[in-house]
C-alpha cells in the first residue's frame, strides 16, 4: 500500500489507487471532467493536472497510478496555472451560451471555469460549430457544447453494454454520435446526460422547462420495477418537472433506467383527481361520502367470502396493510397481491427474496438465470451482471427466452425440464464459489410456477448456492409492490382465494365485490358481473371497469414504504401533493373503514408503520437488507414443458404510469418500428 | 483537414469477392482470438481498392461484422483516418502535398493546375477521370514539390510537368512515375558536389 504526501498530508492508499483518489483521500479537491470513478480511465481532458515533485511537467492525476514516496502539490501556482491553461484550451470552442443551455446552474464546465476561467479569450477565430446529432427521444443534443471527454462513449459500452455511441472524424473536427445517428436503444440511455459534465446531452423532455435552482428536490424511491432504485424528485409547485438517480451503491450505484427517469409525464395525465360512482352504467365524479356511501350500501349484508381484494403493482406498503387489514375485518380471506398470478410462496421470506442482494452479484462467479430477462425486467440489475461479468471470471446460463442481455451467457433451454438437466453449467455452478441462481416471474407466473419454484431451491441447494455466508438463491420480481405484499401476508388466508380464484369466482358469480388497489395488468372482463372498487391513480384498465373509484396518490405524492426484490426497506417521500381530491392510501382505506363501521387501529402514519413494524419486524429498518435464517424446501411437482416466457412484453409500457406518459409511448413506439426494421431485413 | 462525412449517394450493398474474402480471412487469422479487430485498418484498406477508391458505408458494415465489431467502432476508424475517402474519388486520385517543403517549392502552382485541369477540390472530374485533395507531407521533401496519383509519386513538379502527366493520364499515354526532371531519385539536382573523384583514401583525424 503505497504513501505519498499530498499537501503535506501523509495518505496511505489502497494498491493501484489513481494520484487523484490519492488527493480526495487527503482532502484535496480536484477537478475532472472525463474521470468518472465508475467508467473506465481515459485521461483525455488534462484537467485533473497537479505537480509531482522530481517530475519535469504536471501530471494527469486520473491516469497516474499513485506510487510510494511521491509528493503531490495541488494548490501550487503551477497547477493553478497548467488547469488554467487547459481551461483556456477547452473554451476556445465551447460555445458562451449559458443562459440558453440546460445545463446551466448545474454545469461542471461552468462550475470549474469559476475558478479557472480567465475573463477574456485570447483567439479571435471563429468558434467550432457542430451539427446536432438525433439520439432519440430522450437525449437532446447541442453538439457545439461538447469538450470531448468521452464519458458517454464509455458509459455506453462499459455500464449499459451497447456500444453505440462513438467519436467519429478527429482533432478539432471529432464528433460523439450513433452510427448513422440512429436511436439510442439502451434501457440506460439516458444515464448519459447525468454524466455529461457539459449540455452537450440534455433531457429532451425536460428541454427549456425549469433551471435547477428553482426545483424543489425531493429523496425518494422508484417505484417502476421491483429494484427500488434511490432517486431524487424535482418538483415546482405541483408538478414533477424531472426525476433523477441518487447515489446508493448497494442498489443502484449511481445509474436509473429511462423508464424511472421519464415517467414523470404520465403522473400528469390520465389522473384520477375526483371519487366517481357508476350510476346507470356511466362513471359520474362524486364526492368521498358519495362513493363510500355507494361502497357501503354494496357491501351490507355480503358475506365476507363474496369478497375480495387484489392489490396491484405500485401499491406502498402501508396501503397493503390497510387493505389487508380492513378485509380480514370484513371477513374475507380472498386478498392477493400477485395479481400475475405468480406462484409465490409467502409463509418463508427467503422463497421470494433476492438473497444475494444486487451488491452481492459483484461477488458472484456463475449465475443461472431462469425464465427471465433482466435487461428488460430489471435493467439495473443487467447492468450489475454486466459490471461482474466485464470484470472477467464470470459464467453465465440462461434458462428462458434467448434475449440480448449485452453480456456472453451460455444458453441452456426454454422451459422449465433444462432445470432437470443443465448439461455442462449444472458443473460450472457446483464449481463456483459463489453461484448465483435468478428465478424470474416469468418462470412463476405459469400454472407448473410453484413446481419450478420447488425445483429451483432444490437446485440451488444441490450445487451448494446456500451457504451460511452466502444465499444464492434469488427471485427477481418485477413489481415494487411485490415484497412488501408478501411481506404482509397479502395472500389468500384460510380458505381463500388467490387472484385466479377471484376472478373465476367473479366470472361466475361467487364473488360479488372485488377492491382492485391499483390493479390493472389482468383481463378485466374476467371480473364478470361483480361490484368492482378501483382504487389508484390513473384511468388505466381497472378504473373503466369500476363501479366505484377511489382516487390514490402516486408514488411521488406520499410517504410511503417500499420494499426491493432484495427485501430492502425504504422509504420515499412525498414530493408533491396528489391532485384534486386524490388522496394517500392509506388514508381512504382508514376512511372507508371508518364508514364500514370496522375502523382501522391507526390514525396516523407513525401508527400504520408500528402496525406494519408488529406484522413484519424488518419493517423497522431502512435501507438494509434482513438476511433470511435457512432455507426451505418446498414440495416438488409437475413441470410442463412450454418455454418460460419474460412478462415484461413492452419495457416502456409496464404499468399505468407508464402507459400514461407520452415520452414512454414515444419510446415504445420507436423501439416497434426499429424491430419491425429489423425484422424486414 | 474538415468534417468528413459518408457520401449522401451510398451503393446498397459491399461484399468482397472471393479473392479479397480469402485475403482477409488469412488478414484475420494472423490475430489472436478475441482481438480480430485489430485487422480493420487492412480490411476497410483492401475494401476501399475493391470499391472503385472509396469507401462506402456497406463496406464499413461489411467489415465491421467480418470483425465481430460495432458497427460505430468501425466507423470511427474510417472517418479518423484521411487516407480512408468517404466520397467517390476520380479513376486517378491526385494527392497533392501542401505541407511546409512542397509549399515553399511550389506547391501553389500546382493546386492552380489541379483547379484548372481537374476541377475544385474534393470534386470528381466531369469525365470521372481525375479528383484531387491537398494532404499532409508524404515524405518526399526531398523531391518537393510533388503529388502522389494513385499509387505513385510524382516528384520535383512545375506547372508545366504536372500538366504533362495529367495531360498523359487523361489521354490513358503511358507517364513515368518519379521525379519530372532529370533526376533519378534524390541526388543533387545540378550533378554530384561531392565524392566526384576517386583518389588517395584520406587518412582519418586523430592522432
Amino acid at each position: 500500500m503505497p504513501k505519498l504526501i499530498v499537501d503535506g498530508i501523509e495518505v496511505e492508499v489502497e494498491n493501484g489507487a489513481t494520484l487523484l483518489q490519492a488527493c480526495e483521500e487527503a482532502g484535496a479537491e480536484i477537478p475532472r471532467f472525463c474521470y468518472h470513478e465508475r467508467l473506465s480511465i481515459a485521461g483525455n481532458c488534462r484537467m485533473c493536472l497537479v505537480e509531482v515533485e522530481k517530475s519535469p511537467k504536471p501530471v494527469a492525476s486520473c491516469a497516474m497510478p499513485a506510487a510510494d514516496g511521491m509528493v503531490v502539490h495541488t494548490k501550487t501556482e503551477q497547477v493553478k496555472r497548467a488547469r488554467e491553461g487547459v481551461m483556456e484550451f477547452l473554451l476556445i470552442n465551447h460555445p458562451l451560451d449559458c443562459p440558453i443551455c440546460d445545463q446551466g446552474g448545474e454545469c461542471d464546465l461552468q462550475d470549474q471555469s469559476m475558478a479557472y476561467g480567465v475573463d477574456g479569450s485570447r483567439f479571435h477565430e471563429n468558434k467550432r460549430a457542430v451539427e446536432e446529432k438525433y439520439m432519440g427521444p430522450l437525449v437532446k443534443t447541442v453538439m457545439t457544447r461538447c469538450i470531448h471527454c468521452t464519458r458517454c462513449i464509455r458509459f455506453s459500452q462499459e455500464v449499459a453494454g451497447v456500444p453505440e455511441l462513438g467519436a467519429i472524424g478527429r482533432g478539432e473536427d471529432m464528433e460523439i454520435t450513433t452510427y448513422l445517428e440512429h436511436a439510442l436503444t439502451s434501457e440506460l440511455s439516458a444515464n448519459v446526460v447525468d454524466l455529461c459534465p457539459v449540455g452537450a446531452l440534455t433531457f429532451r423532455p425536460f428541454a427549456y422547462t425549469a433551471r435547477p435552482w428553482e426545483l424543489k428536490k425531493t429523496e425518494s424511491i422508484d417505484v417502476m420495477d421491483a429494484v427500488g432504485s434511490n432517486i431524487r424528485v424535482d418538483a415546482r409547485g405541483a408538478e414533477v418537472m424531472r426525476i433523477l438517480p441518487r447515489l446508493n451503491d448497494d442498489v443502484n450505484e449511481e445509474w436509473i433506467s429511462d423508464k424511472t427517469r421519464f415517467v414523470w409525464d404520465g403522473l400528469k395525465t390520465q389522473r384520477l383527481d375526483t371519487p366517481y360512482v357508476r350510476e346507470n352504467g356511466r362513471l359520474r365524479a362524486a364526492t368521498w361520502d358519495e362513493a363510500f356511501a355507494a361502497i357501503a350500501e354494496r357491501l351490507k349484508g355480503v358475506d365476507g367470502k363474496r369478497i375480495a381484494a387484489i392489490a396491484g403493482d405500485l401499491a406502498c406498503a402501508e396501503s397493503m396493510k390497510a387493505l389487508k387489514d380492513l378485509y380480514t375485518s370484513l371477513g374475507s380471506p380472498n386478498i392477493d397481491c400477485r395479481q400475475d398470478g405468480a406462484k409465490l410462496d409467502a409463509s418463508h421470506r427467503g422463497a421470494y427474496l433476492f438473497n444475494s442482494t444486487i451488491a452481492g452479484i459483484d461477488e458472484a462467479d456463475a449465475i443461472l438465470l431462469v425464465g427471465t430477462d433482466p435487461r428488460k425486467e430489471a435493467p439495473i440489475v443487467n447492468a450489475r451482471i454486466l459490471k461482474r461479468a466485464r470484470a472477467g471470471g464470470l459464467k453465465v446460463g440462461v434458462v428462458g427466452p434467448r434475449a440480448d442481455l449485452t453480456y456472453e451467457y451460455d444458453y441452456i433451454g426454454a422451459g422449465p425440464q433444462s432445470l432437470k438437466d443443465l448439461g455442462s453449467f449444472g458443473d460450472v455452478l457446483k464449481n463456483a464459489s459463489r453461484p448465483m441462481i435468478v428465478v424470474g416471474q416469468g418462470a412463476l407466473m405459469r400454472h407448473d410456477g410453484a413446481a419450478v419454484l420447488a425445483e429451483a431451491l432444490a437446485l440451488a441447494k444441490s450445487v451448494g448456492a446456500l451457504l451460511d455466508e452466502w444465499n444464492g438463491f434469488n427471485v427477481l420480481h418485477t413489481a415494487a409492490a411485490r415484497v412488501a405484499g408478501l411481506d404482509l401476508g397479502l395472500v389468500p388466508g384460510e380458505g381463500g382465494r388467490d387472484v385466479e380464484g377471484i376472478l373465476a369466482g367473479a366470472s361466475n358469480g361467487e364473488i360479488e365485490i372485488v377492491h382492485l388497489l391499483g390493479a390493472d395488468e389482468f383481463d378485466m372482463n374476467r371480473l364478470g358481473k361483480a361490484f368492482v372498487i378501483y382504487q389508484g391513480t390513473h384511468g388505466d384498465a381497472g378504473a373503466h371497469r369500476a363501479d366505484v373509484i377511489l382516487p390514490g396518490a402516486a408514488y411521488t405524492e406520499k410517504n410511503a414504504t417500499w420494499v426491493n426484490t432484495e427485501g430492502r426497506v425504504q422509504f420515499g417521500r412525498r414530493a408533491i401533493f396528489a391532485p384534486g381530491s386524490a388522496r394517500e392510501d392509506w388514508t381512504i382505506l382508514r376512511a372507508l373503514s371508518g364508514v364500514l363501521g370496522k375502523p382501522l387501529p391507526y390514525d396516523d402514519l407513525a401508527a400504520i408503520r408500528a402496525a406494519m413494524v408488529a406484522d413484519a419486524p424488518h419493517f423497522a429498518a431502512g435501507d438494509a437488507v434482513e438476511p433470511v435464517a435457512g432455507m426451505p424446501l418446498l414440495p416438488a411437482g409437475e413441470l410442463d414443458a412450454a418455454p418460460f416466457e419474460t412478462p415484461v412484453r413492452d419495457f416502456y409500457m409496464t404499468n399505468p404510469i407508464a402507459r400514461a406518459s407520452a415520452v414512454m409511448a414515444e419510446c415504445s413506439a420507436g423501439r416497434a418500428a426499429a424491430a419491425r426494421i429489423q425484422a424486414a431485413e | 483537414m474538415s468534417v468528413r462525412r459518408l457520401d449522401p449517394n451510398q451503393p446498397a450493398s459491399f461484399a468482397f469477392t472471393a479473392e479479397n474474402a480469402e485475403w482477409a480471412r488469412k488478414q484475420i487469422a494472423k490475430y489472436p482470438q478475441g482481438k480480430q479487430a485489430s485487422a480493420v485498418i487492412p480490411l476497410l484498406w483492401r475494401a476501399q481498392e475493391q470499391h472503385d477508391g472509396w469507401l462506402p458505408e456497406p463496406a464499413i458494415r461489411h467489415v465491421a461484422e467480418m470483425l465481430g465489431m460495432d458497427y460505430i467502432r468501425a466507423l470511427e476508424v474510417a472517418t479518423f483516418y484521411t487516407m480512408f475517402n468517404l466520397s467517390p474519388v476520380g479513376e486517378h486520385f491526385v494527392q497533392l502535398c501542401g505541407t511546409t517543403p512542397c509549399w515553399l517549392r511550389g506547391a501553389d502552382e500546382l493546386k492552380e493546375v489541379c483547379r484548372r485541369h481537374i476541377g475544385p477540390e474534393g470534386k470528381v472530374s466531369a469525365d470521372g477521370k481525375f479528383s484531387w485533395m491537398e494532404v499532409e507531407c508524404l515524405g518526399a521533401c526531398v523531391n518537393a514539390p510533388m503529388v502522389q496519383i494513385n499509387a505513385d509519386f510524382f516528384e520535383d513538379l512545375d506547372a508545366a510537368s504536372l500538366e504533362g502527366v495529367l495531360n498523359n493520364l487523361r489521354e490513358g499515354k503511358a507517364v513515368k512515375p518519379g521525379p519530372q526532371n532529370e533526376r533519378h531519385a534524390s541526388e543533387p539536382a545540378g550533378g554530384l558536389t561531392s565524392l566526384t573523384s576517386v583518389g588517395e583514401p584520406q587518412t582519418g583525424g586523430g592522432n
